[in-house]
């Protein structure tokens, strides 16, 4: 890396004089760059997790004093308080949104999980009659879909509108996790299920207890993948539900925060009413709340997120 | 299928063609089970994206739910042609495209740049870092994204005070058209910035290292690397990427637009999802809106389809 850096001084011209650092020279030229470098990438972190600092710092405030303040805050405001907490885990919306959108997570990710588990294992087997076929007509429907009226007609047609269902089934395989599955599955030896075969066991047999123990990796990618799709996914329910009481708690953020947000905010906040103040402060805490337990988590399966990408990319 | 082509260049064996629904009747006959694993698979892609596809016939009829389908009037192409004679077809037309081109120049080339940028940094821990740092907006939901912009871009809100530094208006973002395409933009690279990097690293590290050796030894510093070896690199990678955005560039989700749009800025924020699921799902007019969604369809796919035949034309790339 040296030897290219004071290349790159002669170069350009910079000046040549070198400079010492974890005892390795660099020219001036390089180390510019690498100053340039680490603070746009300090930038960019900085960017990247303020504004959900904000609502943190804001959770905490006085209402009063957020709605007035103008630009950035960097610690709350006095007076400190844990009323938006409080209030947020009374509503009954909340808790009903928490219940609902946990059974989604659980139920929803173990069944998108095993059916597009075992699909990927049958169009990964070259010993499926009907692969090519199957595969086209899975990946046909990345490009092209009858849109939402028709899908909204069929959910009614076939009864699980307004069920919880309706929720789950009509996004409930994702293609290209599928493929990605089937990507993983087929690098996979074959000569492993072949003495499954000759032993007799059968086809789930052999997804069970010869291909699932060898694609742990695989299969947390897809897992969390889904999961992270339930817990943020709202719009199943705002096309396909009417019963408030099976509403994932995503849409009672969005009833929250966006549905009661009113376009032209009062300039004056002498004007504004307590009850405006409650709506603004809940605003930050239910922001946190939904938040947090998916951040909770992400830094131990950031490795399998990124896992699931490259294998994505290596069918690209 | 394949076999019986590649047989036939051999004169000596006379090749019968197999009768597949029979080949198929074996094959269920050996591996029963591979079928029983296929069938939720197989149901879930026919009710829930074949059925729909099925369903778009009522884009030509006159479609009456208590009726239902069969016997709902058909009326051919008045719906497409009571769109393309009516009042939005511009409109919608314009701000889907416009959305799009504006995350095609702005939102594509940022990962790459973020990524050759970051490759740059000598320490792994740094790097690192920066990764799972920025990796993290991913997983924030659309509704919490959209909702904290909206609250940003309130009169006194964080995004309008820094911008009115630049003489920018102290008022509701929102509530001004010609800002909501840029906000969207910017929202989505906030957004995805990070996590559209990421197979940018893969292809970045798969690029070999003799190759950087070489370069140095011929003289080139860190920019003529970056340019002579690691874009030549991660070029196939991108044309990829390229070509399924030129396929999507006219489709858009309607979710998140739909979350932060108001009907002061429909000029500028309405696009043809969201003008769907309006028309379709809030005033019932199923048979306009679901033909409005399948032009939008075959368009997409038109577009999908030339700029996978334009690259492998140009460089040999191509999706399928």
């Amino acid at each position: 890396m040296s030897a290219n850096s004071k290349m790159t001084a002669a170069q350009i011209g910079v000046s040549k004089k070198e400079m010492k650092k974890n005892g390795v020279k660099r020219s001036t030229g390089a180390l510019i760059m690498d100053i340039i470098i680490y603070v746009l990438m300090t930038i960019l972190m900085i960017v990247a997790v303020y504004p959900l600092y904000y609502c943190l710092v804001a959770s905490f405030s006085d209402a009063k004093q957020i709605l007035a303040s103008t630009g950035p805050l960097f610690a709350p405001l006095k007076p400190y308080t844990m009323h938006g907490y409080k209030m947020a885990f009374q509503n009954a919306g909340v808790l009903i949104g928490f219940r609902n959108t946990l059974f989604y997570v659980v139920g929803g990710t173990l069944l998108s999980l095993s059916v597009t588990m075992a699909g990927a294992f049958c169009v990964s087997r070259k010993y499926f009659y009907i692969r090519g076929i199957a595969m086209k007509l899975i990946l046909v429907t990345m490009f092209f879909s009858g849109g939402i009226i028709p899908l909204f007609f069929v959910v009614r047609w076939i009864g699980i509108y307004d069920t919880v269902w309706a929720f789950v089934l009509p996004f409930g395989v994702s293609a290209y996790n599928l493929i990605i599955m089937r990507t993983f599955f087929s690098g996979i030896p074959a000569a492993l299920e072949e003495a499954a075969l000759l032993d007799g066991a059968n086809e789930l047999q052999i997804l069970v207890y010869v291909i699932m123990p060898l694609s742990t990796a695989v299969i947390a990618v897809i897992a969390m993948y889904y999961g992270v799709g339930y817990w943020n996914s709202w719009y199943p329910s705002l096309m396909f539900q009417r019963d408030r009481n099976l509403f994932p708690l995503q849409m009672f953020l969005r009833e929250v925060l966006i549905t009661n947000q009113s376009t032209s905010v009062a300039k004056d906040v002498t004007m504004q009413s307590a009850e405006a103040f409650d709506r603004e402060l809940i605003k930050y805490c239910m922001v946190i709340i939904s938040t947090v337990p998916i951040l909770c988590i992400y830094p131990f399966l950031q490795r399998y997120f990124v896992k699931g990408v490259m294998v994505g990319a290596i069918k690209g | 299928m394949n076999k019986s082509s590649t047989s036939g260049s051999v004169p000596a064996t006379k090749y019968i063609k197999p009768n597949p629904f029979k080949m198929l009747l074996k094959n269920v006959k050996e591996h029963p089970w591979l079928y029983v694993l296929f069938l939720p698979v197989l149901a879930y892609f026919l009710v829930f994206h074949y059925w729909p596809m099925y369903g778009v016939i009522i884009a030509f009829k006159d479609y009456k739910p208590m009726k239902g389908i069969f016997a709902s009037n058909w009326v051919g192409f008045a719906n497409f042609a009571q769109f393309l004679n009516g009042p939005y077809l511009w409109r919608l037309v314009r701000n889907t495209l416009s959305i799009n081109l504006g995350m095609l120049l702005v939102a594509f080339p940022l990962p790459i740049i973020f990524a050759l940028l970051l490759n740059e940094c000598r320490s792994v821990k740094f790097r690192k870092v920066v990764q799972t740092v920025t990796y993290m907006p991913h997983f924030v939901s659309s509704v919490v994204v959209c909702s904290l912009m909206l609250i940003f871009c309130r009169s006194n809100g964080v995004i309008t005070t820094m911008l009115s530094v630049f003489g920018m208006p102290q008022t509701n973002l929102f509530s001004i058209g010609k800002f909501f395409q840029p906000l969207y933009i910017a929202m989505n690279v906030w957004q995805e910035l990070g996590w559209d990097s990421i197979i940018f690293f893969a292809a970045l590290t798969s690029i070999d290292a003799s190759l950087y050796e070489a370069a140095q030894v011929d003289g080139a510093g860190r920019w003529r690397q970056m340019w002579h070896v690691t874009l030549p690199g991660i070029a196939p990678t991108i044309v990829i990427l390229l070509i399924l955005r030129i396929g999507n560039l006219m489709s858009l989700g309607w979710d998140r637009i739909y979350l932060l749009y108001n009907e002061m800025i429909y000029e500028q924020a309405d696009v043809i999802s969201t003008y769907v699921y309006r028309t379709g799902l809030q005033q019932m007019q199923y048979s306009y809106s679901t033909a409005v969604g399948l032009m939008n369809s075959v368009i997409n796919v038109i577009l999908l389809v030339g700029a996978n035949v334009v690259s492998r034309k140009v460089n040999d790339t191509s999706l399928w």
